[in-house]
């Protein structure tokens, strides 16, 4: 925060610190320690806040898969009682997905998208930091069941009804999954909302949409998912929530509900979600490969294309979720036909990975390892995948183990390990110190080994009819075996995370000792490499203008006469040196971190007590107005030097009033 | 964001349409047709589940009645008109804005928010009358479904009506002038957004015939 430590006077003069005239906070000056961190609007930081509270959860989401395995390794198992086991496997599935891999991949498109497409920070960097306060309120709230809430839901992450009402599920647990996840539903939203117009908007002079990178394109994709998705499960929670809390009459089939209504409104928001998991995690991959393959990516404008086929096509299978549901012949068999043919972008993209590796001078560090490691597994789920396209299969697959691999395969095995390449790689661009080479080998073997003794099994087990998300089984089955293979392999994953920690902490113990790891340890491609590690926190000391695809690499390398790459200039002499001055950057603000609290407390006044609701949506609506009211030292209102400091208007915040109005529209829906 | 000592004049304040951005369109322009792109799902859901709900009377002689049995088509018409109407008036405050008429400005937000206020109305007078006459939210699936749906545009109404009130008062205090044309369009767009659903919901629930 140096940098605007001693804000820039304004053209006009007049000072940049305007008090705030609604009286409460003042815009707070950045300064130090945690005041920093709570009213930071940079979108590394809040990057960096994302990647570190998603590991937090992907440790509690791995404890409670421990507790699964533990439970599973031998028949009659005793450690869980069922109702806690539902419990678990529920928060287990709502936590990897809603708040581990989602907010991973935030933290990426938060930290990667400004740095790769040219540009200073997202196009809203309040509404950013409010999406990321909204997202943990809304993780800590979810959480907070198990201690308020008599439990965590217990209905399944998908939690059809149903067993998600009253009659089945008499605590509090699904009320704190359908509000839990409607809070962190706006934070996407207007994650989403941001992003979007961050790519489409803010590109540096030159970088056309098809001089993106792979991963800015992946991550765009994802964001239009994300608008269009979230939307259609606020309505299911919605619906689900009036039910159980006001009496409403939507699922309950005894009254006339449709519980299959429940089935389509989720598994709509709910497929589009895979790719959603799926497609950051291709960008990376997309990313890593060429870069340690020496190659460019092969095919790039059909890897941007297949990535909006997934995208487009991705709306188009939902029901093969539904395949046992009664839908009826003909929508299974569409659908059956659809989920086929949106294997035919996926595979275009494993080729095209492929043909970016054929001939090229590989090079296997940590993130390439990860990386392949991604693709590799990722196929062996696809496979599997396909195999649910096929009704006839699928029907006999449907609920057991086997769709336990599944997903595991594509969610952990291509969405995972893709994210933890990615980790490996831009390490040394966030943190400034690259992540101990040994160590990363190993964190890949053992999680890979581990990896594949939990969920190949599972294959078995779903085949040999295994039912998923039962709390335990009868000896004599032939379950025995293949249940405690996959228990090893679950604590190898463990042990894997442990050494990934480790790993974290030796390599910052380490770091000072170690030469600097340099602009551009990994001689890669894309803009984010032409700034000093760890990025300067104006990004760019110049906006670079771009003439090419991989414009970096276009920056370092040319061709000779006989069309071969030769080096035209070391990375010192084209890279930034992060010595600008004086750059202006949006002020921060504490507005967003007010504005996130009020909403977990209307959650638990809806739950609890009304009142609360009085008081939660007082603090939101305080917040939002303070917000729009805060002094103009903030390009997030509409200023430019100009404009708004006519004599006229009272002069302290007369672009502020209108962002109130557009936040308003946005936050409060 | 930022605008650099150093910067090249392109990358000044992305923010503000009066400077460049990929697109031309300004940022927050932009965002407001992004979010109503996300809005149009939200309703789309809604709708969905009221179509899939409407003649679901559920079990027992006492559950019997559902909105279309009740509605009054001639007065929701009028109150419909009134909605329609409001547009109009947005699109002449923003034309009084740009030509720097305040006065004008205020009188056709004000009455905006009016017209709003008056469907809102409408809106209430309906539902305690259904209420009476004994078809309540938790009633049955048409009915939940009936009060979800319109419940969710009355927020949305009643959130435009807000944020019409909000320029109103920055106008007052002379804060809003010409130059912040594109806050009010930005606002209108919304507005007119909230409008064409209700043509599509007004036509599901009332137009079209129940057999």
């Amino acid at each position: 925060m140096a940098i605007i430590e001693e804000p820039l006077a304004l053209t006009s003069g007049e000072a940049a610190t305007a008090e705030r005239p609604l009286g409460g906070l003042t815009r707070p000056q950045g300064g130090n320690g945690w005041r920093d961190w709570l009213s930071t609007v940079d979108h590394k930081k809040i990057g960096i806040m994302y990647g570190v509270s998603a590991m937090f959860f992907f440790v509690v989401g791995g404890i409670e898969a421990l507790l699964i395995r533990w439970q599973l390794a031998a028949p009659e198992g005793q450690l869980l009682s069922a109702e806690v086991y539902n419990q678990v496997f529920t928060m287990h599935g709502v936590t990897m997905v809603f708040l581990f891999i989602m907010p991973l991949a935030a933290a990426f498109a938060n930290y990667l998208i400004p740095l790769q497409i040219g540009a200073r920070d997202v196009a809203f960097p309040r509404l950013n930091a409010l999406s990321f306060w909204i997202w943990i309120s809304g993780a800590i709230f979810l959480n907070s069941s198990w201690i308020v809430g008599g439990g965590g839901a217990d209905c399944g992450w998908f939690c059809y009804s149903p067993n998600s009402g009253l009659a089945f599920s008499p605590s509090h647990g699904v009320d704190f999954y359908a509000i839990g996840l409607q809070i962190a539903g706006i934070a996407s939203l207007l994650g989403a909302v941001n992003l979007i117009v961050t790519v489409l908007n803010m590109r540096a002079p030159g970088m056309s949409l098809f001089r993106m990178p792979i991963l800015t394109w992946m991550l765009l994709v994802t964001q239009f998912l994300l608008l269009f998705a979230l939307p259609v499960i606020t309505v299911a929670l919605f619906l689900l929530m009036f039910d159980r809390l006001f009496d409403a009459q939507f699922f309950n089939p005894a009254t006339g509900g449709d519980p299959l209504l429940w089935q389509h409104l989720f598994w709509i928001f709910g497929h589009p979600e895979v790719y959603i998991i799926i497609l950051p995690s291709f960008g990376i991959i997309s990313e890593i490969i060429p870069t340690f393959s020496r190659k460019p990516i092969f095919g790039y404008s059909f890897m941007v294309f297949s990535g909006i086929a997934i995208g487009f096509m991705g709306w188009g299978v939902w029901a093969h979720h539904m395949f046992v549901s009664g839908i009826g012949p003909f929508s299974v068999a569409a659908f059956s036909l659809s989920t086929m043919f949106i294997a035919v972008p996926t595979g275009v993209k494993i080729l095209n990975w492929l043909a970016t590796m054929w001939g090229g001078k590989l090079l296997f560090s940590t993130p390439m390892l990860f990386a392949v490691g991604a693709v590799a597994m990722f196929t062996i789920g696809g496979l599997s995948g396909v195999t649910h396209a096929l009704a006839p299969a699928d029907t006999q697959q449907t609920d057991t183990y086997y769709i336990v691999a599944h997903f595991h395969y594509v969610i952990f095995g291509g969405g995972v390990l893709g994210l933890m390449g990615g980790l490996y790689f831009w390490w040394p661009k966030i943190f400034g110190h690259m992540l101990n080479e040994t160590w990363g080998k190993v964190h890949f073997w053992i999680m890979l080994i581990g990896f594949n003794l939990t969920f190949g099994p599972m294959h078995v087990l779903g085949l040999q009819g295994m039912s998923r998300r039962i709390d335990t089984y009868s000896p004599g089955f032939g379950f025995e075996l293949w249940n405690m293979v996959a228990t090893i392999g679950a604590f190898i994953i463990a042990l894997s995370v442990l050494v990934f920690f480790y790993n974290v902490w030796r390599s910052r113990r380490d770091a000072p000792n170690l030469p600097a790891p340099g602009p551009d340890p990994w001689d890669a491609r894309s803009l984010e490499w032409m700034i000093p590690s760890p990025t300067p926190e104006h990004n760019f000391d110049e906006v670079p203008v771009v003439e090419s695809e991989d414009e970096w690499w276009h920056r370092k390398y040319g061709y000779d006469e006989n069309k071969r790459v030769v080096r035209i200039a070391t990375i010192e002499e084209v890279a930034q040196d992060g010595s600008a001055e004086g750059v202006h950057l949006p002020a921060p603000s504490f507005w967003p971190l007010v504005l996130a609290l009020g909403l977990p407390l209307i959650g638990y006044g809806l739950i609890f007590n009304l009142w609360l609701c009085v008081l939660g949506g007082a603090l939101t609506g305080l917040a939002l107005y303070s917000w729009a009211l805060e002094p103009v030292d903030d390009p997030d209102a509409d200023h430019g030097h100009d404009d708004h400091h006519d004599d006229d208007d009272g002069g302290d915040d007369d672009a502020a009033e209108p962002e109130a109005v557009t936040s308003g529209a946005e936050g409060g829906e | 964001m930022a605008t650099a000592t150093i910067d090249s004049p392109d990358t000044h304040d992305d923010h503000d349409e009066h400077h460049a951005t990929s697109t031309g369109i300004s940022n927050t322009k932009l965002a407001m047709w992004t979010f109503l792109g996300s809005e149009c799902l939200l309703f789309g859901g809604l709708i969905s589940t009221y179509l899939l709900y409407k003649t679901r009377r559920g079990p027992g002689p006492d559950n019997t009645a559902i909105p279309t049995d009740i509605f009054d088509i001639p007065f929701t018409s009028v109150s419909s008109f009134v909605l329609l109407m409001s547009s109009l008036t947005m699109v002449l405050a923003l034309s009084a804005l740009t030509r720097g008429d305040n006065a004008a400005t205020r009188a056709w937000l004000l009455s905006t928010a009016m017209l709003g206020s008056v469907f809102i109305g409408g809106q209430v007078y309906e539902f305690t009358g259904f209420i009476r006459e004994g078809v309540g939210f938790t009633h049955n699936p048409a009915s939940s479904a009936f009060f979800t749906l319109t419940g969710f545009h009355g927020v949305h109404v009643s959130l435009g009506i807000l944020m019409l009130m909000s320029l109103y008062v920055a106008s007052k205090q002379g804060k809003l002038t010409p130059k912040h044309t594109e806050t009010v369009e930005i606002v209108g767009l919304y507005w007119h957004f909230v409008d064409v659903v209700w043509i599509f919901i007004f036509t599901v629930i009332y137009l079209i015939p129940v057999d």
